[in-house]
């Protein structure tokens, strides 16, 4: 059937957003709704003092004093060393980042509501700001949490024994490498409308949101409500990327003060708060050795990785999901003898830290490509060889790692090989020196990675996390016209998923798309899912619709049996009907007979009927191995350190493909923003943590222009863990760009003797790192 | 994100605009840069007067050996030629690259100028085209001011609390001038992080070699243009370096770098190198 598992299907979204049609927060409404604006903080660290309401508006402004009835947001982790830190909704005693939330203003419009949230007095006593890592852990430094003996949210240790490794070592290479903080910028902000509806007794929030029941769950501890008191939708979202799968402050406030005043109230980020005051994420420092042979073998590997994760600890991935992730996916698709690292969650005042498509790997990809180079360069040998030699072997599948990871399926070293071939690596170095005749630098850059998908239940609690996923259920009905209805929990906010779970019920159901209806994000009409983050959306979701599909299909044959006079065993589904031979019963007749002619079924009918609620879960909790390799060329100007990517590859496997389509637009996306990362994007902070790229004319983006035309490459190997061999693969294009890049780039600068180990590699940086390597070289003639 | 309140006029003439003036009320035509200044409540006017409704600045003519293009003529309409006289090929050029297109549609010469961003196209290109702007005031008058001298330093202009912009000439010779422009930008569109600009009659004797994107206003290299003009031949990087050096003291290595390397490649589409 042409819609089922493996079909290039048209997203079923895509007529209502190519046509504007599409409902997002910002377009809901609601009779008597008003907008909220919020006044935040200007400083990075101050103690709050007072707040004055303006005169006559008492009634329309809302402080921390006012919602004293509003739990803080609280992230507990069983991990040891963890320390546990409050969340207010809006600020009280102290402000730890510029642009926490001070007081919420309500007004008919978001500029008088912004007119009120500029007539708000704060009384602000400065204290000293901690405006990164370095001043945090510094001797005398100042408190984030005034509480703990440090700012430090959690450290935590692999202690491997490097002793043989050190013995052994012909090569040793040391490196600091450093990533950028940076902003996720989803099209779509945050956004959030709330109203209490009586004649259902429910606060009714509808917020751009990838977790709707979680949000639903954290809403009601936090208000004091009961979760049948709650109703969470999560309309139409406009891009997520892990920005919206926790609670929001924002979420909070907002819902509190509809509660009180009765009133529909929304707000709606704008960029400027997005950039400010919005979760940040990526901002890493590493410090790296690394023990080869002279063959360039990994012996082992010795890490120092610090996260910036800011002020505050976000529900329910807390602060140091990034750090114990860097720390366990560092030796990342590699064979590695011995393994010792060290990760520190640093608090500072800046926003909080939410983990970004990818979480934590492009940041450890980036250290660990680079050094396989570094290695490459210091044997003398092809890097693309150096590599083939530490991946993990195709013939050591299943292989659990040095972390304790467990490689599912695949064959990594052939998937580099493709991407070699693909990318003209046997031809590359005459090519190299063509250009270099003409005075033109060039440069080949290869990144390795695994993409950890669908981990599940074991995982999630072994990270000491307070929400632990487990089965994730969707409902499938035959409806009475003869349609399948969906409903999951789940949510599609860009990444296909409205179209591939129908694609999972259209290969058991043998129907055509245009009749699955899918209905996601709405916690009062879909099963309970914890959501769509960690690339588990596809096989979660996916592996939960076909189970609940599989069981229609049975009951479908049942009825159609008996329509037809025949035993269930002896029918097919095809074409949207139960046949036996040439007879056949439609879909329409099955439902027509359940749901309004049950005097055409037998007395000792099946009660569940027509409509399948299943759970499901992949038969291992550590997740579906999607892995890559990622081949770039580039070409630096050496007068203006601009870098142009002149060809890009991508050789993917990601187990059995539901919809190539799809999976290619997400490739596209996903390495578009690991571009971002490695080439422009950076939020700046100046040393008083004041953020100094509040627009997007100072927050680059890549645009079309900058972006290569790409091409990909795939192999299948279904795992053997989920049903039909599907593995995640939403964040792994994200991973891998800042690896494959400043290599290519160090490959063209290498004959200039400059070495970049900081992203994003900009003009300035690039022609900095020229010209320091120039004035080295004259310094030692 | 959304502007304080202001009072929105639109009159219809370039006098009844200046009358409107006061330090309270700020000019608007296409609102590209001072929208989102509005919007950042950056800038926070009582009053806006708006020159949507004056035909006469969007005229360009030619009188007097100067094309005049009225004020308001948008980056768009220059990119396209869309003008009764023919237009010197460096201002197509230039406007091609301001931007995006959407921008485009909107900005204009005169609010750019206005506006005097460092970073910006037209303070530089005009300058090296050797352009004057008509400033009108309150009472009708009319004052020019070559280029540079327009532009006083990064947002400062000699436009005084009573005048608008009325028009820029540019003189018609320029039409047959030799002329080079190069930027180099974060990413297509945006704000450059140097320029280099490069105009050369002489028939007329006009040179001019500009540095744009300095972090001040343009910079006009005199003695290099004038050796320029005398050998005929590119200066060469390192000459232009150290030029750059002299002029720009305390600038950081990096961005002398740019700014030479934006006038060399600016120098190399004239003279090769």
């Amino acid at each position: 059937m042409t819609s089922g598992i493996g079909a290039r299907v048209p997203r079923k979204e895509d007529a209502r957003h190519l046509n504007g049609k599409a409902q997002f927060v910002g377009d809901i409404k609601i009779a008597g709704c008003w907008e909220a604006a919020f006044v935040r903080s200007p400083l990075a660290h101050a103690r709050l003092r007072g707040i004055a309401k303006p005169a006559g508006f008492e009634d329309r402004v809302f402080t921390a004093e006012d919602m004293a009835d509003l739990r803080p947001i609280r992230c507990e982790s069983t991990l040891p060393s963890y320390k546990v830190s409050d969340y207010p909704a809006l600020a009280s005693g102290k402000v730890r980042h510029v642009g926490e939330c001070i007081a919420i203003c309500i007004a008919p419009t978001r500029a008088e509501a912004e007119d009120l949230a500029e007539a708000v007095a704060v009384d602000l006593e400065p204290l000293v700001p901690i405006a990164g890592i370095d001043t945090a852990l510094g001797p005398d430094a100042p408190r984030v949490h005034e509480d703990w003996d440090d700012n430090l949210f959690l450290t935590t240790r692999h202690d491997g024994d490097l002793s043989g490794a050190k013995a052994r070592a012909a090569v040793v290479i040391e490196r600091s490498y450093e990533t950028a903080r940076q902003a996720m910028n989803p099209m779509e902000g945050k956004g959030v409308l709330a109203h209490w509806d009586h004649r259902a007794d429910q606060l009714v929030v509808h917020t751009s949101t990838q977790v709707p029941h979680l949000i639903r769950t954290g809403l009601s501890d936090c208000l004091g409500l009961d979760q049948a008191q709650v109703r969470v939708i999560a309309p139409d979202v406009g891009g997520g990327f892990g920005y919206k799968c926790v609670l929001q402050p924002e979420e909070l406030s907002v819902s509190w003060v509809a509660r009180r005043t009765g009133r529909a109230i929304r707000w709606t980020e704008d960029r400027r708060e997005h950039l400010t005051a919005g979760a940040n994420t990526r901002q890493h420092r590493y410090k790296l050795t690394a023990y080869a042979d002279g063959e360039g073998r990994l012996l082992g590997l010795d890490a120092d990785i610090w996260v910036d994760v800011g002020a505050y600890s976000v529900w329910p991935f807390t602060a140091c999901l990034e750090a114990a992730q860097a720390g366990g996916n560092l030796p990342g698709p590699y064979d590695l003898g011995a393994y010792a690292c060290r990760t520190y969650s640093v608090a500072t005042n800046k926003p909080g830290f939410t983990p970004y498509r990818g979480v934590a790997r492009p940041g450890v990809c980036f250290a660990m490509e680079l050094t396989l180079d570094a290695i490459a360069r210091a044997v003398g040998k092809d890097p693309l060889e150096v590599r083939c030699l530490n991946l993990v072997q195709g013939a050591a599948m299943p292989y659990t790692n040095v972390t304790g990871k467990y490689y599912d399926s695949g064959d990594y070293p052939a998937a580099a090989r493709a991407a070699g071939e693909m990318i003209g690596a046997d031809t590359f170095r005459a090519r190299k020196e063509a250009a270099a005749a003409e005075g033109r630098l060039i440069g080949l850059g290869y990144a390795c990675f695994t993409e950890q998908s669908a981990h599940g239940t074991k995982v999630f609690a072994a990270w000491g996390l307070p929400m632990v996923p487990g089965y994730e259920q969707a409902m499938v009905k035959l409806a009475p016209s003869g349609a399948v209805e969906i409903r999951s929990g789940n949510h599609s906010f860009g990444q296909g998923l409205e179209t591939t779970i129908a694609q999972v019920a259209c290969d058991w159901l043998k129907l055509d798309i245009s009749r699955v209806k899918v209905t996601m994000g709405d916690t009062g009409l879909t099963p309970y899912s914890t959501g769509a983050y960690a690339s588990r959306g596809m096989v979660m979701a996916g592996g939960a619709v076909s189970k609940a599909s599989e069981e229609l299909a049975r009951r479908l044959r049942l009825h159609g049996a008996h329509l037809l006079q025949c035993e269930p065993e002896e029918t097919e589904i095809r074409d949207g009907a139960v046949w036996k031979g040439q007879a056949s019963a439609s879909f329409a007749e099955i439902a027509d007979a359940w749901y309004l002619h049950p005097d055409r079924l037998p007395e000792d009918v099946d009660t569940a009927g027509l409509e399948v609620t299943e759970g499901y879960k992949p038969d291992i909790d550590t997740g579906l191995f999607t892995y890559a390799t990622h081949a770039a060329i580039v070409e630096v100007d050496p007068e203006s350190g601009r870098t142009q990517i002149l060809d890009y590859v991508i050789f993917e496997d990601c187990g059995r493909r539901v919809n190539p389509m799809i999976l290619e637009g997400q490739s596209y996306g996903g390495a578009a923003q690991g571009i971002g990362s490695a080439l422009f994007e950076e939020t700046l902070y100046d040393g008083a943590a004041q953020p100094l790229t509040s627009t997007l004319a100072d927050y680059i983006l890549p645009g079309p222009a900058e972006l290569p035309h790409f091409r990909l490459g795939h192999s299948e190997t279904p795992s053997p863990h989920s049903r039909h061999g599907i593995k995640g693969v939403g964040e792994g294009a994200a991973i891998a760009p800042a690896g494959a890049i400043v290599n290519a780039i160090n490959d063209a600068l290498a004959p200039l003797g400059a070495e970049l180990t900081r992203i994003p590699a900009t003009p300035h940086r690039v022609l900095g790192a020229i010209l320091d390597a120039s004035a080295a070289r004259e310094a030692a003639e | 994100m959304k502007p304080a309140a202001f009072e929105h006029l639109r009159p219809d003439t370039a006098d009844a605009v200046a009358g409107l003036l006061s330090p309270e009320a700020k000019v608007i035509a296409g609102g590209q840069s001072l929208g989102p200044m509005l919007n950042l409540r950056l800038a926070r006017p009582a009053r806006l007067v708006g020159l949507g409704a004056v035909a006469s600045l969007r005229d360009i003519r030619e009188e007097n050996g100067m094309i005049v293009l009225g004020a308001a003529v948008s980056h768009a309409r220059i990119e396209d030629g869309d003008s009764p006289v023919a237009l010197p090929p460096m201002l197509r050029h230039v406007a091609r690259g301001i931007a995006y297109r959407a921008v485009r549609n909107r900005g204009t010469i005169g609010g750019s100028l206005a506006h005097a961003d460092p970073a910006a196209d037209w303070i530089a290109a005009l300058t090296a085209l050797g352009a004057q702007i008509v400033l009108r005031s309150a009472a009708g008058t009319d004052r020019r001011v070559a280029m540079p001298g327009f532009v006083q330093g990064a947002y400062r202009t000699a436009l005084g609390p009573d005048e608008i912009i009325a028009a820029v000439e540019v003189p018609a010779a320029m039409r047959d001038a030799l002329w080079g422009y190069d930027k180099l930008c974060r990413k297509v569109g945006e704000f450059a992080d140097a320029i280099g600009a490069v105009a050369l009659h002489p028939a007329s004797g006009h040179v001019r070699l500009v540095s744009g994107a300095t972090g001040a206003g343009p910079l006009v290299l005199a003695e290099a243009g004038a050796d320029l003009a005398r050998s005929a031949r590119h200066p060469g990087s390192p000459a232009l370096r150290d030029a750059l050096a002299a002029a720009l003291p305390g600038t950081d290595p990096v961005k002398l770098r740019l700014l030479a390397t934006a006038l060399s490649r600016a120098i190399a589409k004239v003279l090769p190198a």
